[in-house]
C-alpha cells in the first residue's frame, strides 16, 4: 500500500483523510497542533469552560461534523498530533515531535497547511498589546482568555467582524471595528460575493449584530498609529470623512485577512505564479489540487478559500491521488467537486477586494515603521537599502542587506509587506520584485532536537 | 556601443570588486561586469571567517598580506563591515587531532602568526561554555570575522567612488583577442575592448578560461551554513573543531552561526543551492556537543551558496598560461573570503606592474596540465557524489 502522508488537520486535512480512508488507504496525518480543526475549527482545550457552540455560532453545525469525521478515521488512519513539519527532502517530510527530530517517508504528499494572517506594518504595531486577528482567535477558542478588556478590532477582513463578535459574546469591550475599505468597494465587489450568498449573508449578520450591540463600526478608514508607552493605549485613524481620531483601548486585534502557508509546499517542489487580485505568489495547481508529480495541495494552504473550500478541496485532493494511482473516481462527485471550490474561491476573490490589502498604506509608512519584527529591520533601512548605490531591487537581495525577514518566522509576517515596499521605492510593478525563497526550517526547531538522532 | 577601458573584471564577487577597487585607486580605467547582482553569490553567503590558523603552508605570504588589508577596511572603503578581531580557537578532540594542531601551529609561525598553545585546564577555564569533547586548542588573537553580506557591495561602491564602471545584471557572452587586447561582448549588447581581462567570475570561470584554450577541473558545490535566534552574548572567539566537523561563531546581536562539512551539491545552472535537512540536523548535533550550553538554542534559518572547487582544494590565481593580460582568480575552494583582498592586490600588482612580491607559482592554472593530487581535504569536506557533481554553465 503506497505510504500517503496528509499535513494538517484541519478541513481539507481531515476531509481528504475521510475520502482515502473510504478507498482502503491508511494514510499518516500529521497535525501541528495538538487539537484538530485548523484554526477555524480548533476545539478549545478540553479544561477550559470555552462554550465552542456559542462561539462557532452559525458554523456550530459544521463543526461539530468535522469533529464527528474525525473521530470516525481516527483509528484508521496513523494520526500524528503535536508534529511540525519543518522540512521536506527528496520524499522525506523532516519533523518535530514533543523536542525530537525524526522522519516521514511518503509516496504522495497531501498539503493542507492552512493559511495565516497577513499584516501590513504600522506604527506601534509590534506595541505589547498587538495582537494578529487569528491570534486573537486563536487565544480566545484555543486558551479561553481575551487580549484586553477594551479592544479595537482594526484592519480590513472578513475575520475582521467575526472575532469582534466572538470577543463580544466572551464579554470583551469592543472599542470599535475599524475596516480600511470603504463601504464603496465592498460594493463593487458584490458580482464576486454573490457567489455564495449563504457566507455573505453570514457577513453582513456578523456586522449586524455588532451594530446592534453598539459597537461604533468606522468604514474606510486610515490607520495612523497605534500609541501606547510600552502597553497598547489607543489607535490613531484618519476616518472616511477625514477626521483625526484616538481610539482609547488596551488591545488591538489587527490584520488584512489571510495569507497561504506555502512553505512546504516550496520546499515539496511546488510552483509560484503572482496572483494579482491577492496580490500574492501562490503555488500553482491544476483544478484538483496537483502540484506536482505525488504532490496535493489543498484548502486555504494551496489557496484562501474558506472552510467550505478547504473541505471541498481536501476531498478533490485525494481524489485525484486516487486517480493518479489508476483508480477510478467519480466523475460526477469531482464535478460537483470543482464547481464548489471554484464558487468559493471566486467568493474569496470578492473578498480580497471588500476588504482591501492597504496597498497605499504601505507607501506612506513612515520611515520609522517597524517593518521587520523579528529583526527590528525599519520600513526607512529598507528604502535606504533600495536607493543606495548598487541597491537590491529584488526581494532576497534586499533581505540579505537589511535582514528583513532572516528572524524567527522567516518571512512569513513581513514577507508581503516586504514587497510592497520595495516595489514601491524601485516604483516598479510589484511582481517584478519577486518573493522570499524558503528553506527548512520552516519554523524554528532546537538543537537539541538533534540529539537522539543518529547521524 | 563599445566601451574602451584599460582593465574589464568579469564577476562581482570579492576578488573581482576588490581588484576593481585597487585598480581604480591606481588610476586605471576600469569596468567590473556581473551576471547577476554584486557579492550575490558565494561571496555574500559564506561563513564570514578571516582565519589564519590552518592554512595550506604555501599560502601564508598572500593570507598575510589579505589580512592587512581587512584590518584597514574602514580606511580603504569607509565601511567597516563588522570587522571585528574576535580571534579564533582551534580545537583538538584527542591526541592525534592535538599533533595535527601543533603541525599548523609550527606552519603559522615560521610565517610569524603567534600562536597560543592551550591545555584542557586552561581551556575550561577561559572558555567555561565549552563541552567535555575539547582536550586541546591553539588560539590566534589577529584571526577575524566580518559580514559576508555586506562586504562585496560595499568594496564595489567604494570602488564607483573611485571611479570604476560596476555594471550589474549583465553577462559576459564572448571574449575575443583584439590586437594585444581584448574585446568582452554582452548579453545586453554592450561591447568593451580592454587591454587586460581579470576572470573573477566564481563558479562559473570556466568558461572564460576554455576561450583561450586552458581548463581547470572545478566543480561547483556550497557551505551549508545555519544560525541560531539570538542569545546573550558569551562566544567572542570563532571556533573550529580541527576535523572539521563543526565551525561556529557568536555574532555581537547574539546569533551563532555554524557551520561543517561535508558541503552540499550546487546547482550552478539553475543557481540552486538546497541544504538538504539532514545536513542541519548533522551540524546541531555536531555544534551542540562542542558547545553544550546551545542546547535550548533555535535554529531559525539555513543557507548555502555556489563555490568552485578545485580537487588540490588550491585556487587559481595569476596570469594566463596562454594568453598574455587574461588573469585568472577562481576556485577558491570555500577559503576565498580571508584571502580576497590579498588576491586583489597581486592581480593588481601583476596587471600594473607586471610582477608581484607574494608567491603564487602555486596557484597557477599550469599545474592542470598535468595530473594533479587529490587534496585529503576533498574526500573530507565533501560526500563524493557532490565532489562530482555540477560543472558550471
Amino acid at each position: 500500500m503506497p505510504n500517503v502522508v496528509i499535513v494538517g488537520g484541519g478541513p481539507a486535512g481531515i476531509r481528504a483523510a475521510s475520502i482515502l480512508v473510504e478507498a482502503g488507504l491508511k494514510p499518516v496525518l500529521v497535525n501541528e497542533t495538538r487539537q484538530v480543526g485548523g484554526q477555524g475549527y480548533r476545539a478549545p482545550a478540553k479544561s477550559l469552560a470555552v462554550d465552542i457552540n456559542a462561539l462557532m455560532g452559525s458554523e456550530a453545525g459544521k463543526y461539530q461534523r468535522l469533529h464527528s469525521l474525525f473521530a470516525s478515521l481516527q483509528e484508521r488512519i496513523d494520526y500524528r498530533s503535536g508534529t511540525l513539519v519543518w522540512g521536506v527532502h527528496e520524499k522525506v517530510l523532516h519533523t518535530l515531535c514533543d523536542g525530537t527530530a525524526g522522519t516521514i517517508p511518503y509516496d504522495a504528499l497531501i498539503l493542507a497547511t492552512g493559511a495565516t494572517d497577513r499584516i501590513m506594518p504600522l506604527p506601534g504595531w509590534t506595541l505589547p498589546g498587538v495582537f494578529t486577528l487569528g491570534g486573537a482567535q486563536v487565544i480566545l477558542k484555543d486558551q479561553g482568555c481575551l487580549i484586553g478588556n477594551r479592544i479595537v478590532f482594526l484592519g480590513s477582513s472578513p475575520l475582521l467582524f467575526l472575532a469582534a463578535l466572538q470577543y463580544h459574546k466572551s464579554g470583551a469591550s469592543i472599542a470599535a471595528v475599524v475596516d480600511t475599505t470603504p463601504l464603496s468597494a465592498k460594493r463593487a465587489a458584490m458580482r464576486d460575493l454573490a457567489a455564495s450568498p449563504r457566507t455573505l449573508a453570514r457577513g453582513i449578520v456578523y456586522r449586524a449584530s455588532l451594530h446592534m450591540a453598539g459597537v461604533p463600526i468606522i468604514d474606510g478608514a486610515t490607520p495612523r498609529g497605534i500609541d501606547g508607552e510600552g502597553h497598547v493605549e489607543g489607535v490613531r485613524i484618519t476616518d472616511g470623512r477625514g477626521r483625526e481620531r484616538l481610539i482609547p483601548c488596551d488591545a488591538v486585534a489587527y490584520g488584512y485577512g489571510l495569507k497561504p502557508e506555502t512553505q512546504l509546499a516550496e520546499l515539496a517542489g511546488a510552483r509560484f505564479r503572482f496572483d494579482p487580485i491577492f496580490r500574492l505568489w501562490l503555488p500553482e495547481t491544476d483544478a484538483d489540487g496537483r502540484a506536482g508529480a505525488d504532490l496535493y495541495l489543498a484548502g486555504d494552504g494551496a489557496a484562501i478559500g474558506g472552510a467550505d473550500a478547504a473541505e471541498a478541496s481536501g476531498a478533490l485532493a485525494a481524489h485525484a491521488l486516487l486517480t493518479d494511482m489508476g483508480r477510478a473516481q467519480p466523475e460526477a462527485e469531482l464535478a460537483r467537486l470543482r464547481r464548489e471550490v471554484e464558487r468559493l474561491r471566486q467568493f474569496q476573490r470578492g473578498l480580497a477586494r471588500a476588504f482591501a490589502w492597504p496597498v497605499a498604506q504601505s507607501a506612506t509608512l513612515s520611515d520609522e515603521t517597524v517593518a521587520c519584527r523579528c529583526e527590528a529591520v525599519t520600513v526607512g533601512e529598507i528604502r535606504s537599502a533600495v536607493h543606495a548605490p548598487l541597491g537590491p531591487r529584488e526581494v532576497n537581495r534586499v533581505k540579505a542587506i537589511t535582514r528583513c525577514g532572516m528572524g524567527r518566522c522567516q518571512g512569513r509576517f513581513c514577507g508581503p509587506a516586504l514587497q510592497e515596499i520595495v516595489a514601491g521605492a524601485c516604483v516598479v510593478p510589484i511582481a517584478e520584485v519577486g518573493r522570499l525563497r524558503m528553506q527548512a526550517p520552516v519554523k524554528p526547531i532546537p538543537l537539541h532536537a538533534a540529539a537522539e538522532m543518529e547521524p | 556601443m563599445t566601451t574602451r577601458m584599460r582593465v574589464a573584471v568579469v564577476g562581482g564577487g570579492l576578488i573581482g570588486t576588490w581588484t576593481a577597487h585597487f585598480l581604480a585607486r591606481r588610476g586605471l580605467d576600469v569596468i567590473l561586469i556581473e551576471k547577476g547582482m554584486v557579492g550575490a553569490q558565494s561571496s555574500g553567503v559564506n561563513f564570514g571567517n578571516l582565519r589564519l590558523q590552518g592554512r595550506h603552508p604555501g599560502q601564508y605570504p598572500l593570507s598575510l598580506r589579505s589580512q592587512a588589508l581587512w584590518e584597514d577596511i574602514e580606511a580603504l572603503i569607509g565601511d567597516r563591515c563588522e570587522f571585528e578581531r574576535t580571534g579564533h580557537l582551534y580545537v583538538a578532540m584527542n591526541d592525534a587531532e592535538r599533533e595535527k594542531l601543533e603541525q599548523h601551529a609550527r606552519v603559522a609561525e615560521s610565517h610569524g602568526l603567534v600562536i597560543e598553545r592551550i591545555g584542557c585546564d586552561e581551556l575550561r577555564r577561559r572558555w567555561p561554555w565549552l563541552g567535555e569533547g575539547p582536550q586541546a586548542a591553539t588560539y590566534s588573537a589577529r584571526d577575524a570575522t566580518s559580514n559576508p553580506r555586506l562586504v562585496s557591495v560595499a568594496v564595489a561602491r567604494a570602488a564607483q567612488r573611485r571611479g570604476a564602471e560596476i555594471v550589474e545584471h549583465t553577462r559576459v557572452t564572448e571574449v575575443c583577442r583584439n590586437g594585444t587586447g581584448f574585446t568582452l561582448e554582452t548579453d545586453t549588447g554592450r561591447a568593451v575592448d580592454c587591454d587586460a581581462v581579470v576572470n573573477s567570475a566564481g563558479a562559473w570561470a570556466l568558461n572564460i578560461a576554455e576561450a583561450f584554450g586552458e581548463t581547470a577541473p572545478m566543480f561547483a558545490a556550497g557551505p551549508p551554513q545555519f544560525v541560531t535566534e539570538p542569545i546573550p552574548y558569551r562566544v567572542t572567539p570563532s571556533v573550529q573543531a580541527v576535523d572539521g566537523s563543526v565551525i561556529f561563531r557568536q555574532i555581537l546581536r547574539g546569533n551563532v552561526i555554524f557551520a561543517g562539512y561535508p558541503r552540499t551539491a550546487a546547482d550552478p545552472v539553475l543557481n540552486r543551492a538546497p541544504v538538504p535537512p539532514i545536513k542541519t540536523l548533522n551540524g546541531m548535533r555536531n555544534l551542540m556537543k562542542i558547545a553544550p550550553f546551545l542546547k535550548s538554542a533555535q535554529v531559525i534559518r539555513v543557507w548555502s551558496g555556489i563555490e568552485g572547487y578545485l580537487p588540490d582544494m588550491l585556487p587559481v590565481i595569476g596570469e594566463s598560461g596562454t594568453t598574455p593580460g587574461l588573469y585568472h582568480a577562481f576556485g577558491f575552494c570555500g577559503h576565498g573570503f580571508q584571502v580576497g583582498p590579498g588576491v586583489a592586490a597581486v592581480l593588481v600588482d601583476l596587471i600594473v606592474d607586471g610582477r608581484t612580491d607574494t608567491p603564487i607559482d602555486l596557484f597557477s592554472i599550469n599545474r592542470f596540465k598535468n595530473s594533479v593530487q587529490v587534496s585529503d581535504k576533498l574526500a573530507r569536506e565533501f560526500d563524493l557524489p557532490a565532489a562530482a557533481g555540477g560543472r558550471a554553465g
